[in-house]
């Protein structure tokens, strides 16, 4: 509980401090003084109005994007390793990504024009597509009424690939759209802009909210299913309020930010190392840490091949793939549990 | 005496396979009742029966005469705390933290906990001497220790039923007798209904009010341990042949067996 308290406030200032570096960090650098006048200035008096434009219009929608979309990654990931008791679980790896980006990839070619609630229609079909994947993925892998780690990896392996191969299907038959949806499915928060801040911003809030509020189910739920039912627990309510509330935040980071891997495997990791094992700690500490991840990812990804620019999905595989692999050696018994 | 917690005609088990068949069986407030009997006759299918965890096939369980399936799962948690024989134990939630969870079937999922809880949480940690380990995590803890742990979860629930599952498995000698002293004593002051499966006749003798005999789907024997404990009944039920002494000190029945092929000492062969 103690540790909790110190590194939640901690991890928040490091996130905005690094958000406000990052806002001077690309192809042109601006120095965070000048930044912060910008920011603070608003517009006007005796600033180059290109630094203006680029800070307002490129770099700050993207640097919240990224805060976001790393934000709803990271608890995501914690809200699914502790649902199904399995520390590889994130969103990439069990399929809701991929669910997502058939679901967007399908409202994109179709160009339905609908939308539901002021969401549009790529983040609505996201929504459901990753919600079916997730739910796939756990009734292939369910030996009784657990999920295996090998099983539940096993099939969200053979479900993400299958899925992958339908979007590419759909890429192949439409191809005055392949431009914008590769672009889109390697991961890039290259210049979605305001709007997609202001959609994303309250979906992911809305599902790390009703994340947090699931956390003494999900202590409960470490002891195992019995356990967890003699204190009292329904499991259909736990299980259907953690899958809904992390593939929202899954399929509003898939749709605004395309497939990006591995943020939601690596932040619950960090956070439990730092804040310990409750998730009323892990989920709060997990979607600032993967926030900060995402931030530093993207900074990456603008800079090391500048100007050109790298997929930021290309980026955080680069770095969770190995992390992955050493989760995956180092803890060779929770494989078979 | 009233009787809380009841099965009647209870038949039930996993699947198509019956482990219990018919069976009836009271306990009643302030006392300890001691299932027992031989591997595999179902005495933790009886417990699991009794919370409200396994669905019986045909049968009742009644509690303060209800059916316990009339109940949702929160008020039941409310009623009937079980100690579970083991479960996972691979997210290192600390030993306090995982205590403190037994105060949600009364305060909820949501709700945040209040003083009075805490207090409830301090003395269980107390009364199952577990404040010098309340930081680590239950990932580290030895079999003993985390048996104390559920223990003490288990009271924090403040059921009026206590159901405990081999409490005294993995624990040393002190461990075992503190523990089945505390559940006693529980039983007596707060006039608890303590239902709990041993393996140890000679335990179940000393500290059981009432022990029930299990043997193949069926009630061998019911009442107090010089009741149940004979010489006859024990051997026919496992299988055994044994003989009853009595505890030098407190004179409670003793079932020592006797091993066939075993010569007495002394009469070394030549």
């Amino acid at each position: 509980m103690k540790r909790a308290q110190v590194w939640i406030p901690v991890l928040m200032v490091l996130v905005a401090a690094t958000a406000a570096v990052c806002v001077g960090v690309g192809p042109v650098v601006i120095p965070p003084a000048r930044v912060m006048e910008v920011l603070l200035a608003g517009g006007g008096s005796g600033l180059d109005p290109t630094e203006v434009a680029i800070v307002w219009e490129l770099r700050l929608p993207r640097v919240l994007l990224a805060l976001i979309v790393g934000m709803g990654l990271g608890a995501a990931g914690a809200g699914y390793q502790g649902l199904f008791r399995n520390p590889l679980a994130d969103p990439f790896v069990i399929g809701a990504s991929s669910g997502a980006a058939l679901g967007a990839t399908m409202a994109m070619i179709s160009g339905w024009g609908g939308g539901v609630a002021g969401l549009g229609p790529v983040t609505l079909a996201a929504f459901v597509g990753a919600l079916l994947a997730v739910l796939f993925v756990y009734g292939l892998a369910a030996v009784g009424r657990q999920a295996p780690t090998l099983s539940l990896l096993l099939a969200g392996v053979a479900v993400s690939s299958f899925l992958g191969a339908v979007v590419s299907l759909l890429m192949f038959l439409h191809e005055e759209k392949l431009v914008n949806i590769v672009g889109w499915l390697m991961g890039s928060l290259a210049g979605r802009g305001w709007p997609a801040v202001h959609t994303t911003v309250w979906l992911v809030l809305v599902a790390v909210l009703g994340l947090g509020l699931c956390s003494r189910a999900l202590d409960a739920l470490t002891f195992g299913e019995e356990a967890a039912r003699s204190l009292g627990l329904s499991l259909h309510g736990l299980r259907l309020s953690v899958v809904a509330a992390a593939s929202l935040a899954t399929a509003a980071a898939v749709s605004a930010g395309g497939t990006i891997g591995f943020i939601g495997l690596i932040a619950p990791h960090g956070a439990r190392l730092l804040v310990g094992a409750r998730h009323a700690a892990v989920i709060p500490a997990s979607a600032a840490l993967g926030a900060w991840l995402l931030l530093a990812a993207d900074a990456l990804a603008r800079t090391v091949v500048a100007p050109g620019e790298l997929p930021v999905g290309v980026m955080t595989a680069l770095f969770g793939g190995p992390f992955f692999l050493y989760l995956l050696k180092t803890r060779p018994g929770e494989l078979s549990g | 005496m009233n009787t809380h917690i009841e099965v009647r005609r209870l038949t039930c088990g996993y699947g198509r396979g019956q482990v219990l068949k018919e069976l009836s069986l009271a306990a009643r407030a302030g006392e300890v009742l001691v299932l027992t009997g031989p591997n595999g006759v179902g005495k933790t299918t009886l417990l699991r029966a009794l919370g409200r965890l396994l669905r019986p096939n045909a049968g009742q369980v009644l509690l303060f005469e209800s059916d316990v399936w009339t109940l949702s799962l929160r008020e039941a948690a409310r009623e009937i705390a079980l100690m579970p024989q083991s479960e996972r134990r691979d997210w290192p939630l600390t030993v306090e933290e995982s205590v403190w969870l037994g105060r949600a079937p009364h305060r909820g999922w949501l709700l945040p906990y209040a003083a009075n809880d805490r207090r409830i949480v301090e003395e269980a940690l107390q009364a199952a001497e577990l404040v010098e380990l309340r930081d680590r995590p239950i990932t580290e803890l030895s079999g003993g220790e985390w048996r104390r742990m559920a223990l003490a979860r288990a009271l924090v629930q403040q059921a009026r039923v206590l159901l405990l599952d081999e409490p005294t498995a993995g624990l040393d000698l002190k461990y075992q007798a503190d523990v089945l002293r505390l559940v006693r004593d529980m039983a007596a002051v707060k006039r608890l209904v303590v239902v709990l499966t041993l393996h140890d006749l000679n335990q179940a003798a000393l500290y059981g009010d009432r022990l029930a005999l299990l043997s193949r789907q069926e009630l061998a024997a019911l009442g107090t341990p010089e009741e149940v404990l004979t010489a006859e009944r024990i051997s026919r039920v496992y299988g055994v042949p044994v003989t009853v002494i009595r505890h030098p000190v407190y004179d409670s029945p003793m079932v020592v067996p006797l091993v066939a092929d075993l010569p007495p000492r002394g009469s070394a062969p030549c």
